[in-house]
């Protein structure tokens, strides 16, 4: 493979399924964030 | 109190009566099923390689964050805050927006019936891997002995090599069908989304390590920065990216309808995006890992065995399986691969009308089921177990396509954005629990840069079959089964808007119900809050 494809593989895998990875996490930090605070008793 | 009680148990019974996903988790899945189809395998790499290789990712990428992700989440809110079906939930944005829903109905029913064929052949290729039935011309065997395809014409004489795996692929989606939205739709995609996923990387393994491999990437991946000045260039972006997505005819807007109200949508939408993307990269690795092998194998250049569609899979692929080491397994990965996105996608399209009937009739699922499946399977084994079943195969996925998904999905997001103007209320809607927030820059992409971005992929399509009969079809089969098909779909979407809904449809806004930012602690009894929540959806199957 030419450095210039090799490099474009590298950018394409890193831009996509990194951005994928940060997706994931992203929601499930969320997520857990919106299920403790929803546990918090509402009526004190 | 009571009022909010009532309303949430309102939303219960809704739930109850049309289904529901148990989770986020069982939402995502479903949904990437839906997007990851027979197109991230077969369109995306060779769309990629024509149109500037590697830097074809600066476009695409492009394409995904300004036009895909944000009209992804355009029905995401559109589905999520109207809690219905397509024509339901556009009825209860403005009533008279509610033809737009039935068109986007008639589109998958169309769709469905022409997919399931080519599932069907990838059924029947896993099998003919095990002892490579092609023999020494794959060519002339798919069309020859396997579609026994002769000339252009209708014809009603059934190749059984077809119709009993058509038949088998429409039992089992009707099944899935019958089970509901969490058991049948849900659960499929429970199982088979991570088996597509490790079946597929296993392929990808294995071709990575065939001779040649290294030439097939190098070709997929060589930039042309020039394609970035060249205009169909950024088009094929757009167009690969809508097209993958499954988004602005229907199924995003349904599967969104059977979400939890108090979800994420917004980085449910982000992952979903991701992950299309993801499989698509995923597929052109592997694709063109396999072409470089057959290059190499041919002694000639990748461009001169690339290729996408029909010919990558049923004509290009079975050359490799022949020729390369332990290549029955290459072809059982790749035609199961094929098989288990095209399923999972095909039952995305038909949920889009079984829900609309059900929503505006009030059957029951399994009525719903076999009203739209019974007629669509029929059809389907009509139109597509013949001789002349891959000709209007060909012409009615390119028109509907083009003109149909393209066009329905054009015109709705601009009366959603212009003519109703509904995108802030949409986008609090979907701040209320989604992160990243949206705001005025996801605005501007739904109202301007998408709908700029997919008319210009319709005006070169539509450049491209004005100039040439597309395919080279004779000038009927275009008229018949292209022109005139995609002009009625309008026609009779608009026209079923006009029967009324069942006794009791809250049709004035989102339903009572479904307000995200209520409490779910206000009504204990109907919606018990997380960590008690019920595992299983909510199944209306066979039920009433």
């Amino acid at each position: 493979m030419s450095t210039a494809a090799l490099v474009m593989m590298v950018v394409a895998m890193v831009v996509i399924w990194g951005g994928l990875v940060l997706a994931i996490v992203s929601l499930i930090r969320h997520g857990a964030v919106e299920d403790r605070a929803e546990e918090l008793p509402r009526n004190v | 109190m009571s009022t909010t009680a009532g309303r949430a148990t309102g939303q219960a019974d809704e739930e109850r009566r049309r289904g529901a996903f148990s989770s986020r988790r069982v939402f995502i899945l479903a949904a990437i099923g839906s997007a990851v189809g027979l197109g991230n395998i077969w369109r995306f790499p060779y769309v990629a390689y024509e149109n500037g290789g590697g830097a074809f990712v600066v476009p695409y990428l492009v394409a995904l964050l300004t036009a895909g992700i944000p009209f992804l989440l355009l029905d995401y809110a559109i589905g999520h805050r109207h809690r219905g079906s397509a024509p339901l939930s556009f009825a209860r944005l403005r009533r008279g927006t509610e033809g737009l829903g039935w068109w986007q109905v008639g589109i998958c029913f169309v769709i469905a019936i022409y997919y399931a064929a080519v599932i069907a052949w990838a059924l029947r290729y896993t099998f003919f891997s095990l002892d490579e039935a092609w023999g020494a011309d794959p060519e002339g065997f798919f069309f020859g002995e396997f579609l026994q395809a002769g000339d252009v014409q209708v014809t009603a004489d059934v190749v059984p090599g077809v119709l009993v795996p058509l038949v088998l692929v429409w039992l089992a989606v009707l099944v899935i069908m019958a089970l509901g939205v969490q058991r049948g739709i849900g659960a499929t995609s429970l199982v088979f989304i991570p088996v597509l996923v490790l079946a597929f990387a296993a392929l990808v393994v294995r071709a990575l390590l065939l001779p040649g491999a290294a030439a097939g990437l190098d070709a997929l991946f060589t930039p042309d920065w020039s394609a970035l000045t060249s205009a169909p260039v950024w088009a094929a972006a757009f167009g690969q990216i809508f097209f993958s997505l499954s988004i602005g005819f229907g199924i995003m807007i349904t599967y969104a309808s059977y979400v939890g109200r108090r979800e994420d949508m917004i980085g449910s939408g982000l992952v979903v995006g991701f992950s299309n993307s993801g499989f698509e990269l995923l597929a052109g690795i592997g694709v063109f890992a396999a072409l470089g092998f057959m290059a190499q194998a041919g002694g000639v250049a990748v461009g001169e065995v690339a290729s996408d569609g029909i010919g990558l899979a049923f004509i290009a692929f079975p050359t490799i399986i022949s020729e390369a080491p332990a290549g029955a397994l290459i072809g059982v990965l790749f035609f199961g691969s094929l098989v288990i996105a095209g399923i999972t996608s095909l039952v995305s399209v038909i949920e889009v009308v079984i829900s609309a009937v059900r929503d505006k009739l009030d059957t029951s699922r399994l009525t719903a089921t076999l009203v739209v499946g019974g007629p669509a399977a029929v059809l389907s084994l009509v139109l597509f177990s013949t001789t002349s079943g891959i000709y209007v195969l060909d012409v009615v996925d390119h028109f509907v396509n083009q003109y149909g998904i393209l066009v329905v999905a054009l015109i709705s997001m601009l009366i959603v954005a212009w003519a109703v103007r509904a995108l802030a209320g949409l986008g609090e809607h979907l701040n209320v629990h989604g992160r990243p927030r949206v705001g005025a820059g996801w605005r501007v992409l739904t109202s301007l840069v998408a709908p700029a971005g997919l008319a210009v992929v319709l005006v070169f399509a539509l450049r491209d079959d004005l100039a040439a009969p597309y395919g080279d079809y004779p000038g009927w089969l275009l008229l018949v089964c292209g022109w005139l098909l995609v002009a009625v779909l309008p026609l009779v979407g608009f026209l079923l808007a006009r029967l009324p809904w069942r006794a009791g449809t809250h049709l004035d806004g989102p339903p009572p119900g479904s307000d995200p930012a209520a409490p779910l602690h206000a009504t204990p009894a109907t919606d018990p809050p997380p960590g008690n929540r019920p595992v299983t959806g909510h199944d209306e199957g066979g039920l009433r």
